[in-house]
């Protein structure tokens, strides 16, 4: 929690990239967005560096965008990852950070206010906006990748015999008073990955798309999803890839 | 010529599904960690899972679409007394809870069916899903053996149906015990249930 | 995390001025546990105030049912385009927040 106050910073805003004057709705989602401004910006960990150097695929400390043509595929690790290893890469990478005590709580629990991860993706993915979401699907593993986010989409598994298509691959349908998206569609895949990250509302803070496939992982009964790891990045990649185009409209709100 | 036999049969069992390969399982082994009662175990697939898992929702071969219905017919538990129906008002509060092997639930509360999640049921409950079928007035079937056999079987493994459901198996997986079961045949099949007072 | 504010202030051609402002604050009932079982203290606002100049616009009493990172909004009369609005609140903890705002047209 100690570690968690202290690498959030209170009052002045450095704030990089879309400032939100003509700010128009109520979402606290600016909050969030803008801690992450200044997290990107503040040297931590044992180097004392910032992430301002952190490749998202377009270049070294190229944000614009970038969140837009995630997944893909990464040369200096060899895999397809999401933002959220991507981020976790750079904090290992450029700052000294260690990456079990990053993952070990990535995302806030009850009671909690807003993690480093959610801030950062909130910032991040705010500067795709409008963008159309354009995973890019050249190299092999960015194929392998579809194809396995597809298998992983369609899995039966746990004690309730869920997949993922038990609730997403049909239009029209609803989770008591949910309204569940087709993910198999443009329309669905494009509204529900170009929504995230989300303010919560009933959790009052910003959910990350890693965040969702993890919860959604938990309401199916099966374990712990890990974040940026190979099922979650699939999963995201077969999504994103099915959105076609569609626009980032992120953060939003959510209930 | 043995050769050619079993490349056919390879290709023929290819061809059922293309989707049936360990990747799926591998990544997720790799992807997740147990926590709180909930292990990894919960990843590998029985039968159903494993053949249903496709984006047609459905057992490509005929036969052994049937087999497995009949299968999993054949294991349906019958109430051990003879005593199809329990309370209707016990079944009320199973419908609406939604908890129950998730490792964020306590493992020592029983787990609810979360019916209400896909079904409605009683009409003056609007928070309901829409994945399946309504249930309101379920119980103008009456209570022949047979529609009592017909609930029962499905609440306990829909797939004796419907190959490839995506109904819970509440009876097959031990998600709920035989009283819960009973008290949600209560729940469908009482007149007195909310479900048909309308 | 507490204290911050984001607000806007739109006078319309009639002068009719549309003020928002959204505050980041936990406002916790002091009813909920957390992931351990143990109960997250009440910390909610207990008093907003909006001021122009010498005048009280709003002064709002809020308790533990106002949700968390909560938006005040209000419309008023009587002021001209350039005008500054200063907010300010304290919660049950003495912890306060203040913010700023300049009346743009729109």
């Amino acid at each position: 929690m100690k570690k968690l106050i202290a690498t959030i910073l209170v009052g002045s805003v450095l704030s990089v990239g879309v400032i939100a004057d003509d700010w128009d709705d109520d979402n606290p989602a600016i909050f969030f967005s803008e801690d992450g401004a200044d997290m990107w910006l503040e040297p931590q960990g044992p180097n004392e560096v910032s992430l301002e150097e952190c490749d998202l695929g377009l270049g070294a400390g190229v944000v614009e965008g970038a969140y837009a043509q995630l997944p893909r595929y990464f040369e200096d690790t060899g895999k397809v990852m999401d933002l959220e290893a991507r981020l976790v890469h750079c904090m290992v990478t450029l700052q000294g950070r260690d990456a079990d005590e990053i993952t070990a709580h990535p995302y806030s629990l009850s009671g909690e206010t807003g993690t480093e991860i959610e801030a950062l993706s909130t910032w991040i993915a705010e500067q795709s906006l409008d963008m159309p979401i354009q995973p890019p699907q050249d190299h092999d593993a960015e194929k392998a990748a579809y194809t396995l986010g597809e298998k992983l989409f369609y899995y039966r598994a746990g004690t309730h015999d869920f997949g993922c298509s038990t609730c997403h691959r049909q239009s029209n349908t609803r989770i008591r008073l949910q309204e569940l998206a087709n993910l198999t569609t443009a329309d669905g895949a494009g509204a529900a990955y170009g929504s995230y990250p989300a303010y919560r509302v009933t959790q009052g803070v910003v959910r990350s798309m890693g965040w969702r496939m993890r919860d959604c992982a938990r309401q199916q009964r099966l374990p712990e999803m890990q974040l940026g790891s190979e099922a979650s990045v699939a999963l995201q990649v077969y999504m994103a890839v099915n959105a076609d185009g569609a626009p980032m409209t992120a953060p939003t709100m959510k209930r | 010529m043995h050769k050619l036999l079993l490349s056919m049969v390879v290709l023929c069992l290819a061809s059922l599904n293309v989707f049936a390969d360990d990747s799926a399982y591998n990544a997720l082994m790799n992807s997740m960690k147990a926590i709180n009662g909930v292990g990894l175990d919960r990843i590998e697939q029985d039968e159903m899972q494993a053949a249903c898992s496709n984006p047609q929702s459905m057992i490509a071969d005929p036969e052994e679409s049937e087999r497995l219905r009949q299968s999993a017919m054949a294991a349906v538990k019958k109430p051990s007394d003879g005593v199809y129906l329990g309370d209707w008002k016990r079944g009320k509060e199973i419908a609406a809870n939604g908890k129950g092997l998730q490792y964020s639930d306590d493992q020592n509360d029983p787990n609810g069916g979360n019916c209400y999640a896909c079904h409605q049921l009683d009409p003056d409950e609007v928070a309901y899903g829409t994945l399946g079928p309504s249930l309101t007035n379920y119980g103008m079937r009456g209570q022949s053996q047979a529609v009592l056999d017909y609930t029962w079987s499905k609440l306990w493994n829909a797939t004796a149906w419907v190959p490839c459901s995506h109904m819970p198996r509440f009876g097959h997986n031990g998600v709920l015990t035989e009283q819960q079961l009973k008290d949600i045949m209560a729940l469908l099949l009482d007149p007195e249930s909310p479900v048909n007072k309308h | 995390m507490a204290g911050r504010m984001r607000i806007r202030a739109k006078m319309s051609e009639e002068g009719v001025v549309d003020v928002k402002a959204l505050m980041r604050h936990p406002m916790e009932t002091g009813q909920r546990k957390d992931a351990e079982g143990n109960p997250i203290p009440a910390h909610f606002i207990t008093e907003v105030v909006a001021m122009l100049g010498d005048r009280e616009l709003v002064r709002a009493h809020w308790g533990a049912s106002i949700s968390q990172n909560p938006t005040l909004a209000f419309r008023f009369t009587g002021a001209n385009e350039g005008d500054q609005i200063d907010f300010s609140y304290v919660d049950n903890k003495g912890e306060k927040g203040s913010g700023t705002v300049k009346i743009k047209a729109g």
